[in-house]
């Protein structure tokens, strides 16, 4: 049926712009201490994410969303098998989200340690386990027909959701170091440059790695031999990472951003594009896996979904986009808000 | 315990505390938006400061509505994943809706109104709260129609195992849900309300910014009263339709065991559950129960032992709950028709201001009795009459891993319920900057 396609589509659209977006600032979240020497400095680091972040996780909302409406059987398997992490992602959301409103509103050194500590945590923690969630993913999580997981989250941490979880965590900075070089000036930009570079090549390494790893640990690959044209994909997130480098030795702080932004869309991109038709593979019974397929809504729902996305996607598109113009000049010291 | 008893506890936790800062977000945002149009129009500073002032409070208070309500969206399927799968087709595009019709709009805007003072015109500046006010409300709109889904199913066929979505607009349009947009809307308009009453005579009884609280006071009276006024009005209406949708409940709010022509409502009773009767009851209002519910004093009203046992709810907490939102409900009328009638002048009536201090507690009550009632009363149907809440939990999950997830839930949100009220209580002391 073509509308689970189309879902499928959006689906992957839906996790891969919720990354690209909430990306920089998770990114940025962990590595706040690193970067930002004085109390001056901090709050300009809180203020470049300030006006964005909670715009950025509603994309993850609507992820969510999204997933419930389009494939609900997928919805119920993907988070109850995946419970402790899920939930653990979410606590630490909690915290970081609540640390922006808190931190200024009182004074205190321990008041703002305390706060500090949950930005960092808050950001560092969702960044690595999403990478590990989405790597095992890909792998394929030991479920049964009964939708029973078999395994502990312990489990998830193997060796290729570990590098997963390094690689979100390594990309996820260099976009959050990015960032800041746009959103500061002075000392402050120059070290989140130097700190863009320095992650570049991490990345590099652990792209390639990642990748290569995925042949051996994953049926990913499959599909791309299958319909070579999709090769595009992954062939796009490798350039625009080499044009990052390129547009950082140029000093051109915007369009490093945005290159950085199209590497992690097409990354998350080539993943799902990888996964067809499966949202959800188990690893133990293929016959268990959830496909768009078999966990989908009925037509008359996606529709009507189609439709709604239709409308409103664009829209929040348009509006979130005219937000980041307005506000992606330099936080200067006197416009703090935080 | 059970998976499905650890799991009731943990929703119950999440909701309660999610809806312990949305009630003060739906409402506030209309008077900061009032506050703000009155600048824009007056160009009266102080205006400005309003706005500004209520605003850093609105917004401690808005980013615990954020961060709890993110948990709220992914709890269905964590927890009651059988529900989710049964009735995805028609609750998840609710959510979905929800998030993309609202959520973007209003952490967007939220945001360009907080930094945008400088940036914006103040045209465009206004117009960004009345944005978040629209997609706020909007917001609960969408989650009570969902709810609404839950508490009389229309719309759907069986079919595949699951309920399917037969009619759209029969779920839109669901009676259920917009009885409870608008019962809900007022309520917590008639909080905030008193919320600013109550902080202004804080201020008024000290004599701070005496002008500048003096308005606060006026504009949060007018409001107040009109809101106070619908939450009652609509309040019936909704009653009305829990005796035609809900019979179970309706008699479990009333603890009304024999079913009969006439039924009155009793000013005083208690119920005896354990043997099926009241413990007392007197000052009996012959037949008001069959008015209330079918607009006739001779209809006949099923008592609770028309229904099997297993699909009573639990009697005691939707008693007391209706009796004392219902009490409430009065008494913020009342009160909010003496703050409106001497507005002009109330720094003069210094024990009204203690009274409506002492008040900012009691919608709160009133609020999240009402849900007690909604929720507690529809057991133990997680879908009424379609499916009971221990055939929808997640079959997957242990109970240790639920009881982790519970122990996180209470010891996180108790920390963070103190450091918000801390901030919010801190905030509101310190008054308006200079
Ligand atoms: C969209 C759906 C929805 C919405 C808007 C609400 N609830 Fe609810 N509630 C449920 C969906 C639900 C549920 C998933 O259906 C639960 C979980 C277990 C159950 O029986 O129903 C539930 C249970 C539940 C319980 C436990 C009842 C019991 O197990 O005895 C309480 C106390 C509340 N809720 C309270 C609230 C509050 C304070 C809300 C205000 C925000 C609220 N609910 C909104
Ligand atoms: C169990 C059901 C509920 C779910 C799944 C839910 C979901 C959410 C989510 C995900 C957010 C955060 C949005 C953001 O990041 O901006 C939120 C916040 C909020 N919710 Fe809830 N909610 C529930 C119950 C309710 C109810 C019953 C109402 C109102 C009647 C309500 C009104 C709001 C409001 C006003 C906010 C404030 C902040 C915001 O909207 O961004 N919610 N909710
Ligand atoms: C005479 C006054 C009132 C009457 C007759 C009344 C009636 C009702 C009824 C019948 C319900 C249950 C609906 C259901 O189970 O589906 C309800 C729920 C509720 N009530 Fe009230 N109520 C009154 C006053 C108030 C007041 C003063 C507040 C708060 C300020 C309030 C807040 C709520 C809330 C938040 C709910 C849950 C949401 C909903 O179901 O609409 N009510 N009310």
């Amino acid at each position: 049926m073509i509308w689970q396609v189309i879902w499928f589509i959006l689906w992957g659209v839906l996790w891969a712009v919720y990354f690209t977006l909430d990306g920089f600032d998770l990114g940025l979240g962990t590595l706040m201490p690193f970067l930002a020497k004085d109390e001056t400095e901090k709050r300009i680091v809180y203020n470049a994410m300030g006006p964005f972040w909670d715009g950025n996780e509603v994309w993850l909302i609507t992820a969510g969303g999204a997933t419930f409406a389009a494939f609900p059987k997928t919805y119920a398997v993907m988070f109850s098998t995946l419970y402790s992490p899920l939930l653990l992602i979410l606590f630490a959301l909690i915290l970081r989200g609540v640390s922006f409103e808190f931190r200024g509103k009182s004074d205190g050194e321990t008041w703002k340690k305390i706060w500090d500590g949950c930005l960092v945590f808050g950001s560092f923690l969702p960044a690595l386990l999403f990478g590990v969630a989405f790597a095992n993913i890909f792998k394929g999580i030991p479920f049964d027909k009964a939708g029973m997981y078999h395994g502990n989250i312990l489990k998830l941490l193997n060796l290729y959701g570990i590098v997963g979880g390094v690689f979100f965590v390594l990309i996820f900075m260099m976009h959050g170091a990015l960032w800041l070089w746009v959103k500061s000036e002075g000392e402050l930009s120059l070290r989140a440059k130097n700190m863009a570079s320095k992650l570049w090549v991490a990345v590099l390494v652990f792209a390639v790695i990642f990748m290569g790893y995925s042949k051996f640990a994953t049926r990913l690959w499959e599909n791309y031999f299958n319909h070579p044209l999709l090769f595009i994909l992954p062939l796009i997130a490798v350039v625009s990472l080499i044009m990052v480098k390129l547009n950082l030795s140029k000093d051109d702080k915007l369009k490093s951003w945005l290159f950085s932004a199209l590497t992690i869309f097409f990354a998350t991109y080539w993943g799902v594009a990888g996964l067809f038709p499966n949202l959800f593979p188990s690893s133990i019974d293929p016959s268990a896996s959830l496909t768009i397929y078999n966990s989908s809504s009925s037509k008359t729902t996606l529709i009507i979904m189609t439709v709604v996305a239709l409308i409103f996607v664009p829209l929040v598109i348009g509006y979130q986009f005219w937000a980041y113009k307005k506000f992606i000049h330099p936080v200067k010291v006197e416009d703090l808000e935080y | 315990m059970s998976v499905t008893l650890l799991s009731r506890l943990q929703f119950a936790i999440a909701t309660y505390f999610h809806f312990l800062f949305v009630p003060l977000t739906l409402g506030l945002v209309w008077l900061l938006a009032i506050m703000e149009t009155k600048y824009v129009k007056t160009g009266d500073e102080e205006y400005k400061k309003m706005a500004k002032f209520w605003g850093k409070i609105f917004l401690i208070n808005f980013a615990i509505g954020v961060v709890t309500g993110i948990t709220l969206e992914f709890q269905f399927g964590t927890n009651w994943s059988k529900y989710s799968e049964f009735m995805g087709d028609i609750f998840g595009p609710l959510l979905a809706i929800e998030a993309t019709a609202a959520f973007f709009l209003e952490s967007t805007f939220i945001a360009i109104w907080l930094f945008g003072w400088e940036k914006l015109s103040k045209k465009a500046h206004l117009i960004s709260i009345w944005l978040v006010a629209i997609a706020s409300n909007l917001s609960a709109l969408w989650i009570l129609i969902a709810n609404a889904w839950m508490q009389h199913p229309v719309g759907y066929v069986l079919r595949n195992g699951r309920a399917e979505l037969e009619s759209f607009s029969a779920v839109v349009f669901n009676p259920v849900a917009w009885l409870k947009f608008f019962h809900t809307v007022p309520a917590s308009m008639t909080l905030a309300g008193f919320f600013v009453m109550g902080i202004s005579a804080y201020h008024l009884l000290r004599k701070n910014n005496l002008s500048f609280f003096k308005k606060s006071f006026k504009i949060a009276a007018t409001y107040t009263l009109i809101a106070a006024l619908v939450v009652v009005i609509i309040g019936h209406e909704h009653a009305a339709e829990v005796a035609k949708t809900q019979p179970t409940k309706l008699a479990a709010m009333e603890s009304f065991w024999d079913t009969q022509k006439k039924a009155p409502i009793y000013l005083f009773l208690w119920p005896d559950v354990k043997n099926e009767r009241n413990a007392f009851e007197f000052l009996p209002i012959p037949g008001a129960l069959s008015f209330l519910a079918y607009q006739s004093f001779n209809a006949e009203v099923k008592g609770l032992k028309a229904f099997p046992k297993d699909e009573r709810p639990i009697i005691l907490p939707t008693f007391i709950s209706f009796r004392v939102m219902v009490g409430l409900g009065f008494l913020f009328i009342l009160l909010a028709f003496l703050a409106y009638l001497k507005r002009e002048n109330i720094e003069n009536y210094p024990k009204l201001l203690k009274i409506l201090l002492y008040t900012i507690p009691l919608p709160y009550l009133a609020i999240e009795f009402g849900w007690t009632l909604a929720e507690v009363g529809r057991q133990p149907w997680i879908v009424y009459g379609l499916m009971k809440v221990g055939d929808a939990v997640s079959p997957t999950i242990s109970s240790s891993q639920v009881f982790i997830s519970v122990v996180a839930f209470t010891v996180v949100y108790t920390l963070l319920g103190i450091a918000a009220f801390y901030l919010i209580i801190k905030t509101a002391k310190q008054g308006p900057e200079n």
